[in-house]
């Protein structure tokens, strides 16, 4: 079994790395979370067009590149690190993998190209974000309309399409929707660099673009695996920066880092984030290939979830006073930590799906 | 260290097959068999060729090792004291050192004990206050050791004592090898809070070491009880287990089986000091604790660290066999893992297992793994370093940050000490 990386990965890595680095300061950060779109448009142009980034878990025949799980892990990874802004998770990666599982041929075949381009940008609606046993409660599509609201939808406000889930008689569909035709509404967001709407349906029309039915629990398992990279990226430049900070910051006449009582609940910060590490990086090669835990992208966004908001406190605390002020620029990544802990379902709520599979798994191993 | 490159695993295979063909033979006795064995120079195949030895690589010595289980084959005596004195004699020791101590090693003639911690040493090693006088062409040893596996039944001990006071504490050290059959060395067992005896005390009065036993030069000891703890904590990969022979039926089985029950007593309890994570599920299970929220969760949060320590560690192996050398930073979060996974799993067990965990022994729940568990995780975080000393090396070491100002870097003499040292 491949544990680490390959070489081409590692590489990728770099590539995605400077790009983000370069493109992504603290500075650009700062001015898009006050915007309203939220998203630089050459930036974006340069990330679809130039290094390709949007179709990298996509077929070659939809305009992707044929990757998948790892390599997206490794962009979602980097984007966390760098704290990107832009609609890469809800279209290329909620948006992307809904269309792709779930879609008809037609469907497949408009949409995914333009997703992997960026020309397009879609926004995937999802009734609840914490729960994936309740979604298709609260939309619901008949006769081609759709009605209901999804109280947080993830850059709806800049999606030339909307992707929906929806529930049906027969079970959860996928429907397109016209924005033009839905109600959006922008929302003050606790993490500004990650914009949110609410997004409303009163009778509209939507295309039904299902193929067969939705598989929710495998949508959440590759969302839940790219997120949890997402996290620990960010986790790990905030634990950097913190120890960096440690080295410098003379108090009673020495390093800070110096003291016992910090440099261990560092130690202890590293041993959470290097056991979320391993597991995330175990739920992409699952995600990819099949093999390895089949609850790791449940345990992965748990522990992802538990460890950067761990730094991210710590980042804080260790820093004292100027920690919590606007001009550091740590409040950032803990906003980030603190709204993706419940994105796509609490660390409890993992943790419990993860005890429903591995009970189901061992009453099935049972009856043989 | 690889001096036949050339030789495959294959051959390597054969040769000891076709040997093993002629020489072993399950009529023999143990101690005559382990003399054929050394002779035949398969005892050790890591090891020199002037000391039992092929200089063989791990890899090589594994085709040793498949061909003797592959023939029920006993190999030599075993004894975790006896291995890390070995090692250390090997890397260290003069040829006469070598000759004397080795083989009765191989053989099981001899059986050692580590005399490393003291009462008023034990995160803190260096700082040892055991007293070494030259007195002529021996010396006289004065003071106590603790923790000393198997001391009860050794015949020699790796020993380190501090023969310079006026150094600092590093320098002040020196290495032994002690006679532990002599008046002057009296052993007592040292029972702990789990009601098991694994271990002993050990005090010396005016205890002798021929000048002779000294290993490596005066003041060096601390440079060579390196060389034990790394021996300890890479443990003996290629060295031959003898496990999977030891069911077998036959006479020379049967007093194999015996010694190993002896080398292995002190350890029956280091499963349960490790947590049982294998049991938490099952017994979830069986009690119906499985149902409760609380405990659900809990468990959860056990299986996962478990998993992912599982991977941190196949990845730790597979950087350091693609050449990272960084072990010990590495060992070190493994082993914070494993008591945060430990303490963890005895939480759940204890909610498992509900008031039940009030009992002990075989009105108690497993017929007492429960409570064993429950009572020896304390010592996970303890032995090998604690995790106070492991969150030292990982901030140290691997995040780079400052060291705390210390109070013991002149002479040793002047370095505070608990009072019972002075």
């Amino acid at each position: 079994m491949q544990v680490g990386f390959t070489e081409d990965q590692l590489q990728f890595r770099d590539v995605v790395s400077r790009f983000l680095k370069d493109k992504s300061p603290p500075t650009a950060v700062r001015a898009l979370m006050d915007s309203e779109q939220g998203y630089d448009s050459e930036v974006w142009q340069q990330l679809s067009q130039e290094i390709g980034l949007l179709g990298v878990h996509l077929p070659e025949a939809y305009g992707g590149f044929g990757f998948g799980p790892i390599e997206l892990g490794v962009i979602a990874q980097e984007m966390g690190r760098y704290l990107f802004c832009g609609p890469y998770f809800a279209s290329a990666v909620m948006a992307g993998y809904a269309v792709l599982n779930s879609a008809n041929e037609e469907a497949k075949e408009r949409l995914l190209p333009e997703i992997a381009a960026g020309t397009k940008i879609a926004a995937l609606v999802l009734d609840d974000l914490s729960d994936a046993a309740t979604v298709g409660t609260g939309i619901s599509a008949s006769g081609g309309r759709l009605n209901g609201t999804a109280g947080i939808v993830v850059d709806a406000h800049v999606a030339d399409t909307l992707i929906v889930v929806a529930g049906t008689p027969e079970g959860l569909s996928l429907y397109e929707v016209a924005p033009a035709l839905a109600s959006v509404t922008p929302l003050d967001a606790i993490d500004p660099t990650r914009k949110l709407s609410r997004v409303t349906f009163n009778g509209c029309a939507g295309e039904r673009i299902a193929g067969a039915g939705v598989d929710i629990d495998l949508l959440w398992d590759q969302m839940s695996t790219v997120l949890a990279h997402e996290m620990i990226g960010g986790a790990e430049r905030l634990f950097e920066t913190t120890i960096e900070y440690m080295k410098m910051r003379v108090q009673f006449g020495r390093q800070i880092g110096s003291f016992q009582s910090l440099k261990h609940r560092c130690a202890d910060l590293l041993l959470e984030l290097e056991l979320a590490k391993a597991m995330t990086h175990e739920a992409g090669r699952f995600m990819a290939s099949g093999e390895g835990d089949a609850y790791s992208p449940n345990m992965a966004k748990a522990m992802a979830s538990d460890a950067y908001l761990g730094v991210a406190k710590q980042a804080i605390q260790l820093r004292g006073g100027i920690g919590f002020t606007w001009e550091e620029d740590t409040h950032l990544w803990f906003k980030r930590a603190k709204a993706s802990e419940m994105f796509l379902g609490s660390p409890n709520w993992h943790r419990e799906r993860m005890m429903q599979r591995m009970e189901a798994d061992a009453v099935r191993a049972a009856n043989g | 260290m690889v001096d036949h490159p050339n030789l495959s695993y294959d051959e390597i295979y054969k040769d000891v097959d076709a040997w093993l063909q002629e020489h072993w033979d399950v009529s023999r006795g143990l101690a005559a068999w382990r003399e054929i064995l050394v002779e035949g120079g398969w005892a050790a195949p890591t090891w020199p060729e002037e000391y039992y030895g092929r200089n063989f690589s791990i890899e090589q010595a594994g085709a040793v090792n498949q061909a003797f289980d592959d023939h029920g084959a006993v190999g030599v005596a075993q004894g975790g004291p006896g291995r890390l004195a070995s090692h250390t004699i090997l890397v260290h020791g003069t040829d006469a050192q070598k000759k004397k101590y080795l083989r009765p090693i191989l053989t099981g003639e001899a059986s050692w004990c580590q005399l490393f911690s003291e009462p008023g040493s034990g995160s803190d090693l260096a700082g040892l206050a055991t007293k070494a006088e030259k007195d002529g062409d021996r010396w006289v040893m004065n003071g106590q050791k603790v923790w000393n596996t198997s001391a009860h039944h050794a015949d020699f001990g790796i020993l380190v004592a501090r023969s310079d006071w006026d150094v600092p504490k590093h320098q002040g050290i020196s290495y032994f090898l002690i006679n532990m059959r002599q008046p002057g060395v009296e052993v007592r067992p040292l029972r702990q809070m789990n009601g098991h005896a694994s271990f002993n005390e050990v005090f010396m009065a005016d205890a002798e070491v021929l000048a002779e036993d000294l290993l490596g030069a005066e003041g060096e000891g601390w440079k060579i009880a390196a060389t034990t703890l790394s021996a300890e904590r890479q443990g003996f990969g290629g060295d031959r287990s003898g496990g999977k022979v030891k069911d077998l039926p036959g006479p020379i089985y049967a007093e194999y089986r015996d010694e190993l029950a002896i080398a292995l007593e002190p350890y029956t309890w280091y499963p349960q000091r490790a947590g049982r994570v294998d049991l938490v599920m099952p017994r979830a299970m069986e009690t119906g604790a499985i149902s409760d929220p609380h405990v659900r969760q809990e468990l959860a949060k056990l299986i996962a660290m478990k998993k992912a320590s599982d991977l941190a560690a196949a990845s730790a192996v597979q950087k350091r066999r693609a050449g990272n050398s960084n072990v010990i930073p590495e060992g070190s979060i493994g082993k914070l893992a494993a008591s945060v996974i430990a303490r963890q799993a005895s939480h759940v067990h204890t909610l498992v297992s509900g008031t039940d965990s009030m009992l002990k022994g075989a009105d108690s729940p497993m017929d007492g793994v429960i409570a064993e568990i429950l009572i020896s995780v304390p010592a996970i975080s303890i032995a090998g370093g604690t995790d106070e000393i492991q969150k030292n090396i990982i901030s140290e070491r691997v995040l780079e940050l400052p060291k705390e100002p210390r109070f013991d870097t002149g002479p040793f003499r002047d370095v505070p000490r608990n009072l019972a040292d002075i």
